[in-house]
């Protein structure tokens, strides 16, 4: 592990220091994106569960669309494809954006939207997993819809998918990898670019290795707190079927 | 900018051609990945502390790590792992195909191990034990008995990782092979015409995969009825 302490050959530090820019980057984008995820994903998710109107099938279409197309080729669409689509002006503008942010930004609303449409279907699977005396309840009691889902239906639900939902937080951040096939470079294109710098293959793949391990061991750790932080005393045991 | 049909066309022979090493990477981690990852669920269900060990850490550090890093992984080691097993000493050139069909079986192992021991999970205890009273050994218990019903039990979820693995081809990009996507890559660079080729892969990407999603639903429904 003697690699990480020897200089680089741009002589501006040493290889530790690309290591710790490439996870940053893999921090921020995967931290980044599960806010967007967050955030887009209960909308979409509770959009599936309205009764009624437009709102149900879009939020079909949203999910059906980006859960079936692989995230590599989604990334190349936001990448290369949307600025031709848009007008000149403004796509010229995005391709003119400074190196790292210039892929940061689409890696951040891909992967944020990517993973959106997987979070969306375990929100509706934890609406949908309620029972209807909870719905039934809320509008004997004069909820509206909005303050309905907002203080009675998806806190519970959220208590229920939150196992997935760690499942689906240690993945983003294996899968900000793939943005560094638009130019980030993040940690698994620091390992490479170590590499074809300095030849140690074990060594600089290896040390990313573990860093991923270490993630993950965090994200799982993090994700686990929360759980027993916002467990219901009633409904402890896990499954929240009362 | 205005989509050029008549480009699509023309690249769709070698799109095809594309599509058709993205099938044989897919039919070769799942056929590859269920073995290894049957062994490795049995493994994991060990009495041997050792054995059972040994598979949990396999199966935890695959799922720790992104799918890019392993082809790199794979692409950059197994020349030397070959060289070292031949006594030649130094690495041996190993083709694209080759490193992408271990990687996936590895890598996808780790996931499809999980599936596997969920469904030994969910049979019921006196199953394991009648095969014990009925003097079957673990062998046989296994292939005839225990097995069928594990996989009966998650074939949708089987399938459902199965299609993500479909998807997954798409990330040989990365070491320049020419499945769907790298072929679809190939003819933009060289025609300039990034917009058509992506959003023609996106399509045949969704197509196969919504089908295949849609069949896996209908078949879940199915599953739900049956005798149990």
């Amino acid at each position: 592990m003697s690699l990480l302490f020897e200089p680089t050959p741009d002589g501006a530090g040493r290889y530790l220091d690309w290591i710790v820019s490439g996870l940053g980057w893999t921090l921020g984008l995967a931290l980044g994106a599960w806010t967007i995820a967050l955030v887009v994903g209960t909308l979409v998710g509770v959009a599936r569960t309205l009764p009624k109107g437009i709102l149900p099938r879009l939020g079909r279409v949203y999910v059906e669309t980006f859960r079936n197309i692989p995230l590599l080729v989604q990334m190349f669409f936001w990448y290369f494809v949307l600025p031709e689509l848009l007008p000149v002006r403004i796509g010229m503008a995005i391709k003119q954006m400074d190196p790292p942010w210039g892929s940061f930004i689409p890696a951040l609303i891909c992967l944020g939207l990517f993973t959106a449409a997987r979070i969306a279907e375990q929100v509706r699977a934890g609406l949908q997993a309620l029972p209807q005396g909870q719905i039934q309840a809320a509008s004997a009691l004069g909820f509206a819809r909005g303050r309905m889902y907002r203080l009675i239906l998806l806190p519970q639900a959220f208590r229920i998918i939150l196992p997935t939902l760690t499942n689906e937080f240690m993945t983003i951040f294996k899968n900000t990898s793939v943005a560094l096939t638009i130019g980030l470079v993040e940690l698994t294109a620091t390992a490479r670019e170590i590499n074809e710098n300095t030849f140690r293959t074990f060594e600089a793949f290896g040390v990313v290795t573990i860093v991923y391990l270490v993630i993950a061991l965090l994200a799982w750790q993090i994700m686990s707190r929360i759980e027993r932080a916002v467990q219901l005393p009633a409904l402890a045991g896990g499954s929240a079927r009362p | 900018m205005m989509v050029d049909l008549s480009a699509i066309a023309a690249a769709m022979p070698y799109l095809l051609n594309g599509l058709w090493f993205t099938v044989q990477i897919t039919v070769v981690g799942v056929t590859g990945g269920i073995v290894f990852g049957s062994l490795l669920a049995v493994a994991r269900l060990s009495r041997n502390r050792i054995v059972s060990s040994l598979a949990t850490a396999y199966v935890n550090l695959m799922r720790s790590i992104p799918l890019i890093l392993v082809i790199f992984w794979v692409f950059f080691l197994v020349p030397w792992a070959i060289g070292w097993m031949t006594h030649s000493g130094r690495p041996v050139a190993v083709g694209a195909s080759l490193t992408i069909f271990v990687t996936f079986v590895l890598f996808e192992a780790a996931y499809y191990a999980e599936i596997v021991r969920a469904g030994f999970r969910s049979i019921s205890p006196g199953q394991y034990a009648a095969c014990e009273a009925l003097g079957l050994s673990k062998f046989h218990a296994y292939i005839y008995i225990l097995f069928p019903q594990a996989i009966r039990n998650v074939l949708p979820i089987l399938l459902t990782q199965t299609i993500v693995l479909f998807q997954d081809t798409s990330l040989v990009y990365v070491i320049s092979a020419t499945d769907l996507l790298g072929a679809a890559t190939k003819v933009a660079q060289r025609d300039g015409r990034l917009v058509e080729m992506y959003l023609t892969v996106g399509v045949i990407y969704f197509v196969i995969c919504y089908a295949a999603s849609q069949f896996v639903k209908q078949l879940q429904g199915r599953l739900a009825y049956g005798v149990r």
